[in-house]
């Protein structure tokens, strides 16, 4: 028994032990909580940036990747201090409630049409997202949705929204609830199209069974802003280290790191830093 | 104030549950040094009476009094605790070695590492299992883990020892040397204790003292002879196993006897009583003497003079009891003996046999039946 | 199948090369349900033993309770420990969320009624006489429950085995409190579950396979001790 107690008590002061090893709790007005999408964390931008910004600043980020929807819910609440997102929609409906300031362009990429080689519905080569949508409904080909609020599901809504057509309830139309990464591996084993951040869809491309069909259009362009939540709004936000956040994301600095990112892995960018400039002349 | 000598003093005892009585004990007294058992019958409440002593049952009402302090108010109930140990039918080992359960009542008490292995060791060639010291307690047998369970209580040096129907869950080879054992090491350390039992010729071997208990009372508490020959009252008598017991009337009261009518013959009694009441006679099967004529020998060959009741009487009935044979006999009114096996070859007792039957007037023990 | 082949290679390249982002995902893993585990062994135990001694109205009802409560939903238990730590929320003060002493906090509660409920039939398991053998050899309230707790200590081993299995392997509350911030509050489960949902199956499979081999690990030394425990 004496034995036993040894042992709990070795057992205590090795798990105290190893807490001493861990990273500190940084003080709470160091804390900034980020709020962004999970395809800003796949992608690997912010594994690069934010160790820059800490570093820099000193403020410790923590990253919550949710989907855009989430992440503007926690904004709306004031649960976030500062958010990352790609979905405009949205995020004009959050900034005209007042929930958040300072919505700034930052980067963007684009979103492609992936789907079989075999390609039923014979969208190869379309220069229009919403045609091909018509076409992909016309062919009752299946056709995945992340379906979670995100700003892909988001984006790929407003270009349904467009075509008219309701897919939800339909048989060809298929909801995941799943991030980008496991939707495109659902999508590659059912060989069905869907809507993927090129990004994504290069990083997970050797292993996909699924060829892109449809890029370039102007829809088809994926905007992220960062916007910092509203302290007059939520007075326990961390309005410094937010604004702190957000003028580090438009930094040129931060811009030219954005460029790069991407280049020597896949040949092209994953981001096109946008800091500065104005929607309506993005995008060729 | 409590009777000097008296280590345990109990008041007003009761214990009441589901609104029965359990236990209703005006008065119950311990003496140093004594060894006091309760019998009764199943229910009596012989084993809560126990527990009451012990202050495990809660709640009673009633007081208790340690060597003439009340326990509670005078006596705290951790001391009064410490001074006990109790030891029950099953031997409620810990799952360690024999060493550490008996170690465990002197570990509680705080004593230190070097005392406790004296004081363990005692205890252990106290009861004769020194062998078994070191092994577990899960691998014992019945009588060995009574056995630990007697050591673990003896090793604290307990005021009063309390047993609650100790040797009943161990088969006869083991309770022999054990009851044997126990009542070794009781005299020679002069241990106050106090046990229940259902066995009368337990309790008869190992008390000082006796209390018959029926539906939480105490009916009758006292020495074995005087419980097991003067039984106050029918139910004691049919427990402690009277032998005879005969209905009868007063017919003639003398200055040191009295004449009882029981059917239609007359027997002589000690005692006295008003002519014309109502008796019931016990009479104990021991002291029944048989012999094949009247008038001339005996067994041992002495006259048949000093009993004053003698009958001729016709064996009705012979039934081997192990030890002794139990002979039921016809007198004009029944009754009956033990005679031991030789006697029974001798007298050539069988059925139908003609006796003649003896017993003294002080072997009769008159209860008035009102 | 190639897959799970894979994923085996991964795991022992990870863990062999000492890939630190590894090293220190498996160790916080370690360190936020070990804790976890002991504070709710410690509150586990006692508790557990309390209910099993005493006699209360409604005790019924609060044993239903603890039963119910091994098998709470962790996704569950992250839900409303996330409510609670907002910062609009009534501890929204302690600043804990996404933090790791948030799903320690979770883990706890998942842990606790699993101890409670196996220190609880532990307890009732000991035979009723014993308790009375306890005090009769003059024993106080604590010696009591101390002496119960050692002559229960197999079970309440199986115990502790039950509610660390319960927490090393749980990712609904780590990941809804701890915010899975990469080498702050990442874990092998949350750390699986995000690489899963990337796409990265060999690397889920790896820490999937290194998650195996700690749990195991860890059990291991648990049952020794417990089987050393057992009598002769």
């Amino acid at each position: 028994m004496k034995r036993l107690l040894c042992g709990l008590f070795i057992a205590c002061a090795l798990l105290f032990a190893t807490a001493a090893g861990a990273q500190q709790t940084p003080a709470w007005q160091k804390n900034i909580i980020l709020a962004t999408t999970t395809s800003t964390q796949d992608s690997g931008l912010l594994d690069v940036l934010i160790p820059l910004f800490e570093k820099k600043t000193g403020y410790f980020v923590k990253t919550i990747a949710v989907g855009s929807g989430q992440a503007m819910v926690m904004g709306q609440k004031g649960e976030a201090d500062v958010l990352l997102v790609h979905s405009p929609d949205a995020e004009e409906t959050f900034m005209a409630a007042g929930c958040g300031v300072n919505r700034r362009l930052v980067m963007h990429n684009d979103f492609v049409v992936v789907g079989p080689a075999a390609d039923r519905a014979r969208i190869r080569g379309m220069t229009s997202s919403t045609a091909a949508f018509r076409r992909i409904a016309g062919a009752q080909a299946l056709f995945m949705s992340r379906g979670d609020n995100s700003g892909t599901h988001a984006k790929e809504r407003t270009i349904w929204k467009i075509t008219g057509i309701a897919p939800e309830g339909q048989k060809w139309y298929r909801q995941t609830g799943l991030g980008m990464g496991q939707t495109l591996n659902v999508a590659s084993e059912k060989q069905a199209y869907t809507l993927a951040d090129r990004g994504t869809y290069l990083a997970l491309k050797k292993r996909l069974d699924l060829a892109i069909l449809v890029e370039g259009d102007r829809d088809l362009l994926n905007i992220y802003h960062v916007i910092e939540v509203n302290p007059a709004m939520w007075p326990k936000v961390n309005a410094g280290g937010a604004k702190a956040f957000a003028d580090f994301m438009v930094s040129p600095e931060t811009q030219a790191v954005i460029k790069a990112l991407g280049v020597d892995k896949f040949g092209s960018p994953l981001f096109f830093p946008d800091a500065g400039k104005r929607v309506e002349d993005l995008g060729e | 104030m409590s009777r000097a000598g008296a280590v345990i003093e109990g008041r007003s005892l009761r214990v009441i549950r589901g609104g029965s009585v359990i236990v209703d004990v005006p008065s119950l007294t311990v003496e140093e040094g004594e060894v006091l058992s309760l019998i009764g019958p199943n229910g009596a409440g012989k084993t809560t009476l126990l527990q009451t002593v012990s202050y495990l049952t809660k709640p009673f009402e009633g007081d208790l009094f340690f060597r003439g302090r009340k326990v509670g108010p005078e006596c705290p109930v951790l001391t009064y605790r410490r001074a006990i140990a109790m030891v029950f039918q099953e031997p409620l080992l810990f799952d360690a070695t024999v060493f550490e359960n008996v170690a465990s009542g002197l570990k509680i008490r705080g004593m230190k590492r070097v005392p406790i292995r004296q004081a363990v060791a005692e205890s252990l060639s106290r009861f004769g299992i020194s062998h078994l010291s070191d092994r577990s307690a899960r691998s014992l047998s019945g009588g060995e883990a009574q056995r630990t369970s007697l050591a673990r209580a003896f090793a604290i040096r307990p005021d009063i020892l309390l047993l609650d129907e100790p040797f009943a869950s161990l088969d006869p080879r083991s309770r022999e040397p054990l009851i044997e054992d126990i009542q070794a090491v009781v005299r020679s350390t002069g241990t106050t204790a106090v046990f229940v039992t259902h066995d009368l010729m337990e309790s008869v071997r190992l008390s000082d003292r006796i209390a018959v208990m029926d539906r939480g009372r105490i009916l009758q508490a006292g020495p074995p002879e005087e419980v097991l020959n003067a039984p106050v009252d029918e139910f004691v008598a049919s427990f402690v196993g009277a032998g005879t017991m005969l209905k009868g009337r007063i017919k003639k009261s003398g200055p040191d006897t009295v004449t009882v009518s029981v059917s239609d013959r007359e027997v002589e009694s000690a005692g006295f009583f008003p002519v014309g009441s109502h008796v019931i006679l016990y009479i104990r099967p021991e002291n029944v003497t048989l012999s094949a004529q009247a008038g001339t020998i005996r067994e041992d060959g002495g006259p048949v003079t000093s009993a004053r009741n003698v009958f001729p009487g016709t064996v009705t009935r012979v039934t081997p009891m192990g030890f002794y044979q139990k002979v039921g006999l016809d007198c004009g009114f029944p009754l009956v003996s033990y005679v031991t096996m030789q006697s029974r070859e001798l007298l050539k007792l069988a059925e139908g046999r003609r006796v003649t039957v003896s017993f003294k007037a002080t072997a009769v023990h008159v209860i008035r039946k009102d | 199948m190639e897959l799970i082949v894979e994923g085996i290679r991964k795991a022992f390249w990870l863990l062999v090369t000492g890939d630190p982002e590894v090293i220190g995902i498996t160790l916080l893993s370690l360190r936020v349900s070990g804790l976890a585990t002991l504070v709710s062994l410690v509150i586990g135990v006692a508790a557990g033993t309390l209910v099993a001694l005493t006699r209360f109205p409604g005790r019924g009802f609060v044993v239903s309770l603890i039963n119910t409560g091994m098998g709470l939903p962790p996704v569950v238990v992250g839900l409303f420990v996330t409510i609670l730590l907002w910062r609009s929320g009534p501890l929204g003060f302690l600043g804990m969320l996404y933090t790791p002493g948030a799903m320690i906090l979770a883990q706890t509660v998942i842990a606790t009624p699993i101890v409670m409920g196996i220190t609880l039939a532990a307890m009732q398991q000991l035979p009723k006489k014993l308790r009375l053998q306890i005090l009769a050899l003059g024993a106080t309230r604590l010696q009591l429950v101390w002496i119960l707790t050692k002559e229960a200590r197999l079970l309440l081993l199986a115990a502790v085995m039950a509610g660390f299995g319960g927490v090393i392997s749980e990712v609904g509350a780590s990941i809804m409190v701890g915010g899975n911030i990469k080498g702050y509050s990442r874990v092998l489960t949350t750390a699986t579950v995000m690489e899963a949902s990337r796409g990265n199956f060999d690397t889920a499979i790896a820490l999937g396979i290194i998650l195996l081999v700690l749990a195991f690990a860890v059990n291991l030394v648990l049952t020794h001790i417990q089987q050393k425990e057992r009598p002769r």
